[in-house]
């Protein structure tokens, strides 16, 4: 009895200290990831306010948490925008996984952690942060910019990569040998196919499946079948998160929508507490002595995205200025490098402390270099004469003479 | 009928659909629709077409109301040619008006003026189309309408002029 008293109080303060903080980073229009981060910190472990008893029910809400954002954002596609993406952007992706993964492989190999940590530092590098980008894009009012659906673009295949990298990095944490890895890989190689099939041929039985006018069943069958299906996943080895996934991008249409709008603040509710878990998991003196080494690499990354961005918005034929302005906005990392890292830190403890401190760095830096990057290249940078076509000409010098009409 | 200008469409996945018009004055903006029915009106940079350089956020109700506005309506020049030049006034009943009291029919302000008494207004109730039973009270407003002269007799005749 009394160990229940104890929960709902830390769980209550806990909850009600994440809203505070939540509206607090509303209120300087920041994402609220790296505060949620510092509250983990602040009661976990060796923070000033450690907690204990509730430490358990967190860790499963930190689970729910991780199924219920790969869900939501497999919400957020449908099969044929993964598909036509794939087709077009493949080389982005490419470029994006070389230039972003590799950095974090090295550092990690340097460090002498071993090939597994190496290939989970590598996903915490390369993975932009899907939610930090779309609000910047937002809030900078670039939504109707040439370079954004360019940005998108390799967000998308970032996250469909995902599909394809969270079962190796399970299969390799839980130290499977190399033939067993490789069937993990094939089982999920051929789930994603078969889910991408079905998705795009049969979307619409899957959906009236599981479609409801109810609210409240809607809601407990998409809950139910997603935590299941992510179970069986986690059962096979594939990563329960790939599952919950796969289950995204099955549903669409109406039902994706309806599913969206219904589990968005329970993702938010439970994501919250995912990244307090981390933060809980991981012991804040850890942090200082891996801070230099967190700074560089989040230098080198920053300028490896920018650098992915800018590749990307010259393949789409973007101007100079907006092939800045994609590579700056690709920088920030957030849910998904500390996903990787979750799993990851029962391996390598060591990674825990590297990507909060990482991904504090950049999810703080992201919205600043894609705010300032174009600008500063073009200071700094010697502009190259634009080539002045004669339509351009004539419709500068009419656009001259109606400020000056005015 | 106009033909209907080319728009381009454009995938933001994730995010929604983008639809981007170039105009004959040589501006080009483009309407985002969110997947959760916002749409953001943004207008490029001339300087940089690549980029936005106003962006206006609006919501449902806002971009139908717009949306009703730069809608060219199809019927809106039929009414200057059928424009009759109908006025419609609030005329109150007083303690001084010969009707108040009486019922609307005794007023025979249709046949009278040509005007029509379409509503009354009485506190906190509207009455509209009221039938020629209707009994006015003190306090109470008509809506009449009708041509200019036909409303101005119509207060003279509820007045008591």
């Amino acid at each position: 009895m009394h160990d229940t008293t104890e929960l709902l109080i830390e769980l209550g303060a806990i909850i009600l200290g994440l809203g505070i903080l939540g509206r607090l980073a509303g209120r300087i229009g920041f994402s609220p990831i790296p505060l949620y981060l510092l509250a983990g910190l602040a009661f976990g472990h060796g923070g000033f306010l450690p907690l204990n008893a509730s430490e358990e029910f967190i860790g499963t809400g930190a689970e729910i948490g991780v199924i219920l954002l790969l869900l939501l954002l497999g919400l957020e596609y449908s099969a044929s925008d993964l598909v036509t993406n794939l087709k077009t952007q493949y080389p982005s992706g490419i470029v994006d996984f070389v230039l972003n993964a590799l950095p974090g492989a090295v550092c990690a190999l340097i460090l002498g952690w071993g090939p597994v940590a190496a290939v989970a530092l590598a996903g915490v590098t390369w993975i932009s942060s899907s939610g930090v980008i779309a609000k910047v894009l937002g809030d900078l009012g670039r939504l109707g910019n040439r370079e954004t659906p360019v940005i998108l673009g390799v967000l998308v295949i970032e996250d469909l990569a995902m599909a394809l990298y969270l079962p190796i990095v399970t299969a390799l944490l839980a130290g499977l040998s190399l033939s067993g890895a490789s069937l993990t890989l094939v089982i999920s190689l051929g789930t994603v196919g078969l889910v991408l099939y079905l998705a795009l041929r049969h979307g619409r039985i899957i959906s009236r499946m599981v479609s409801s006018d109810n609210p409240e069943m809607l809601l407990l069958v998409v809950l139910g079948l997603t935590v299941l299906v992510a179970g069986v996943a986690a059962e096979l080895q594939v990563s329960a998160a790939v599952g919950a996934f796969l289950v995204g991008i099955a549903l669409s249409g109406e039902v994706a929508e309806g599913a969206h709008n219904l589990l968005a603040p329970l993702r938010d509710l439970f994501a919250a507490v995912f990244f307090v878990f981390f933060g809980l998991s991981t012991d804040p003196a850890d942090i200082p002595p891996v801070f230099f080494t967190a700074l560089i690499l989040a230098l080198v990354t920053t300028c490896t995205k920018i650098a992915t961005g800018f590749y990307a918005a010259r393949r789409a034929g973007v101007k100079r200025a907006g092939r800045w302005r994609a590579g700056g906005t690709l920088v920030a990392r957030g849910e998904f490098s500390i996903v990787i890292a979750g799993l990851a830190v029962g391996v390598e403890p060591r990674i825990g402390p590297l990507a909060t401190a990482y991904v504090l760095i950049l999810v703080i830096l992201g919205p600043l270099t894609a705010r300032w990057t174009e600008p500063l290249a073009r200071k700094l940078l010697p502009h190259p004469k634009p080539r002045v076509e004669p339509e351009a000409a004539a419709a500068q010098t009419h656009a001259d003479s109606t400020a000056a009409a005015n | 009928m106009e033909p209907t200008a080319h728009f381009t469409k454009t995938a933001l996945p994730g995010i929604g659909t983008r639809y981007d018009i170039d105009t004959e004055a040589g501006r080009h903006l483009s309407v985002v629709v969110h997947q959760d029915g916002r749409r953001i009106l943004a207008f490029h940079d001339p300087e940089d077409d690549d980029n936005c350089r106003d962006a206006a956020p609006l919501d449902p109700s806002e971009s139908l109301a717009l949306a009703e506005l730069l809608t060219p309506d199809p019927v809106g020049h039929l009414h200057q040619h059928l424009e009759i030049d109908l006025v419609t006034e609030h005329i109150p009943v007083t303690k001084r008006s010969p009707f108040a009291g009486r019922v609307l029919g005794s007023t025979q302000a249709r046949t009278r003026t040509g005007a029509s008494i379409v509503a009354v207004l009485r506190r906190t109730d509207a009455f509209p189309s009221p039938t020629p039973d209707f009994r006015f009270a003190i306090g109470d407003t008509l809506v009449v309408v009708g041509t200019r002269e036909g409303v101005d007799a119509v207060a003279d005749l509820i007045a008591g002029g």
